[in-house]
């Protein structure tokens, strides 16, 4: 058991944005609050009138909404899968950036699938998906496994969250009654303290799976369709990795902005950038590896259809966006995360704005150039997105960023209890 | 059982799109309007396309009027989240439209890009509003929407054979198309009916389907342009 007041001593730093509310936290939440309400707007608007007031049309009847869904559920998947993954196999390191890498994914799994909703034809019958099941079709196996991962990451979260909140209920007397709840009565005995690491190990394995199931299955969307250059079989471990890459991107990003803001120097420091940055490395390469393997197939072998559409990317009206998409995926990530001289926070959050700006029209340039190049030569649309579908996009982005700044002020965004843990595993060695 | 399917000559397509007005006739479909066309919100449940070859003086000119194909094996119909669409026992891809929430990955999955869907609320202009087909369902914003053989036609006709107690005649019940198409390029029948005309017409050498490659057994068949032939 350990003594509250002497834990909230030590570490007053990760408590502090629990209590101070000053005026710069104010106006980032006003500014984004206002984003995010206009999206409501824009979706009455669109609910009122019909999704004619998107840019789409025939044939690009899947587009800006797509693109989004792709990419949220994307930088869902590296929070709780490297959490994981690092807890598995026990990554010292991993302890104080685990649980910004669960909300990160928590919130991106909310926002997500909410995309799904809005490119619905008949968004107020969006629960007919649970109710008229139609097993057949990748977009239910979608809902299906996004439903699960999101309800494992939140039990994952939240878990490991207890001994925390157990620790905000005795240091925080007027929101008593709701850390009074959330905490389970946790007291810290040893009987709690075995339930809660049986428990926590089983659910790191048990999201494995399920991670890799749910950006499986959101490729499969497009994977089970016969369109050119979606119907490949690499799609699946393609998407997969992507999801990740863009996800460990969102990480680093989020640790730097929260150590800049509530001025955790000393609990994220540049090892944890570095050992991020040597992950992104990692996946930078990979993606890169699947992409040209990805690419090169559909040219040497490719068809007609898929010709086309392999065309239209690289050298026709999508290549600006295609060669971006090089550019920030590769050419600028991987020189920088290379080097270990350049592998700084600096240059890592560099590389990750880089990474998601790049893996966003990845995920554009996947769903678009596609469905404007169908198999039959006559139907043609223009695709350009409309004011509602950018502010959409413009609301999610604040949504989910708004939701992390509101969770850092109810909840340490470091896990108190693991760093304690941690630190009195490494004194015991030091004494033996 | 009966099994619906078509049969375009080709050769006899003058390219004069009444099929097109027909169909817009008999299914109420709106016009989208020229702006609302350039997005690509333009419906054509028949939909008549047109290919240029050569220069003046020597220019041809191909029409390929393109239903829905009616697929046996669609690659719509599974991909739909909540059984919106399915096959009937007639051979019929046939759209539930209550049912359907707008998903739109069945427009997405269809090779032949021959589902529409409905970006606003259908509208038509006051002196239309009367001559709207009481028989089809009025589909609302949201909604995908395709061919379908003039389904209703095939109800009303089956209802009527049930009354008489007989078998339907070859060519009693065409969709609107089929019935209005001046040159007399499209037939209409029972592939099931070795003796109707679409069956024989279907197993002429002229005959071919749009991609048929794809596996997804189209009951629309066209017959080729330039070999004078009957074709039966």
């Amino acid at each position: 058991m350990w003594e509250s007041e002497a834990l909230a001593q030590k570490y007053h730093k990760i408590l502090t944005p629990l209590t101070h509310m000053r005026w710069p936290f104010r106006i980032t939440v006003g500014l984004l609050s206002i984003i995010f309400l206009w999206s409501f707007f824009a979706f009455g608007w669109q609910y009122v009138w019909g999704l004619g007031v998107t840019g789409m049309g025939h044939p690009m009847s899947w587009t800006l909404y797509l693109v989004n869904f792709v990419f949220f559920i994307g930088i869902s998947h590296a929070g709780t899968l490297i959490s994981a993954i690092l807890r598995i196999t026990n990554a010292g390191w991993r302890t104080p950036i685990t649980r910004a890498a669960e909300v990160v994914t928590v919130f991106a799994l909310a926002a997500g699938p909410t995309n799904i909703l809005f490119d619905l034809g008949r968004s107020e019958k969006f629960h007919w998906v649970a109710i008229h099941a139609q097993f057949k079709s990748p977009l239910l196996w979608d809902f299906t496994c996004i439903m699960t991962y999101f309800f494992t990451c939140v039990l994952f979260l939240y878990v490991l969250m207890i001994p925390d909140i157990a620790l905000l209920r005795d240091r925080f007397p007027h929101r008593r009654w709701v850390y009074q709840l959330l905490s389970l009565g946790w007291t810290g005995t040893e009987k709690q303290q075995r339930i809660l690491s049986k428990a926590s190990a089983f659910l790191c394995i048990a999201v494995i799976p399920v991670a890799v199931s749910v950006h499986t299955v959101v490729s499969w969307v497009f994977g089970m369709q016969t369109q050119p250059m979606w119907h490949s079989t690499i799609f699946a471990p393609y998407f997969v990795a992507g999801a990740i890459y863009s996800g460990i991107a969102a990480i680093i990003l989020v640790a730097a902005i929260l150590r800049k803001v509530y001025h955790l120097e000393d609990y994220l420091q540049p090892i944890h950038f570095n050992n991020l940055g040597l992950l992104l490395l990692t996946m930078t390469l990979l993606w890169f590896y699947f992409t040209f393997a990805e690419y090169l197939t559909t040219l040497y072998g490719g068809g007609i259809e898929e010709l086309a559409v392999f065309w239209t990317k690289v050298n026709g009206k999508y290549s600006p966006l295609f060669w971006l998409m090089v550019l920030f995926c590769f050419i600028i990530p991987f020189p920088i995360l290379a080097l270990k001289r350049f592998r700084t926070i600096l240059g890592t959050s560099m590389v990750s704005v880089s990474v998601l700006i790049g893996m966003w029209l990845e995920r554009y340039l996947i769903i678009i150039p596609t469905l404007s190049e169908p198999r039959l030569p006559y139907a043609r649309g223009i695709y350009t997105p409309s004011w509602v579908e950018w502010s959409m996009l413009a609301g999610l982005s604040a949504g989910f960023v708004l939701a992390l700044v509101l969770f850092t002020k109810f909840f340490p965004i470091i896990s108190v209890w693991e760093m304690e843990k941690e630190a009195q595993e490494k004194t015991k060695l030091i004494r033996e | 059982m009966y099994r619906w399917g078509m049969v375009i000559d080709l050769d006899k397509c003058t390219g004069c799109q009444a099929c097109v007005v027909a169909c817009r006739q008999e299914n109420n479909i709106p016009s989208a309007g020229e702006e609302e066309a350039h997005l690509g919100r333009a419906k054509f449940w028949m939909n008549v396309v047109s290919e240029v070859k050569g220069n003046y003086p020597n220019v041809e000119m191909h029409f390929l009027p393109i239903p829905c194909m009616q697929c046996d094996r669609p690659p719509c119909t599974m991909v739909c989240p909540v059984a919106a669409t399915y096959k009937n026992p007639e051979g019929i891809v046939a759209q539930v439209y209550p049912r359907c929430i707008g998903v739109r990955m069945c427009i997405s999955n269809c090779p032949y890009t021959v589902r529409y869907f409905n970006w606003y609320e259908p509208s038509w202009p006051e002196e239309y509003q009367k001559g709207l087909n009481p028989d089809v369902y009025h589909r609302r914003k949201g909604i995908t929407e395709k061919c379908n053989f003039c389904i209703q036609r095939i109800r009303r006709a089956k209802e009527k054979v049930k009354k008489e107690k007989r078998k339907m005649r070859d060519g009693e019940v065409v969709p609107a198309c089929v019935e209005t198409c001046p040159s007399e390029a499209l037939y209409f029948g029972d592939l099931n009916d070795p003796k109707s005309r679409v069956s024989r017409l279907s197993k002429s050498r002229r005959a071919f389907r749009l991609l048929e490659e794809m596996g997804t057994e189209p009951k629309v068949y066209y017959l080729k342009e330039g070999e004078w032939d009957v074709g039966e």
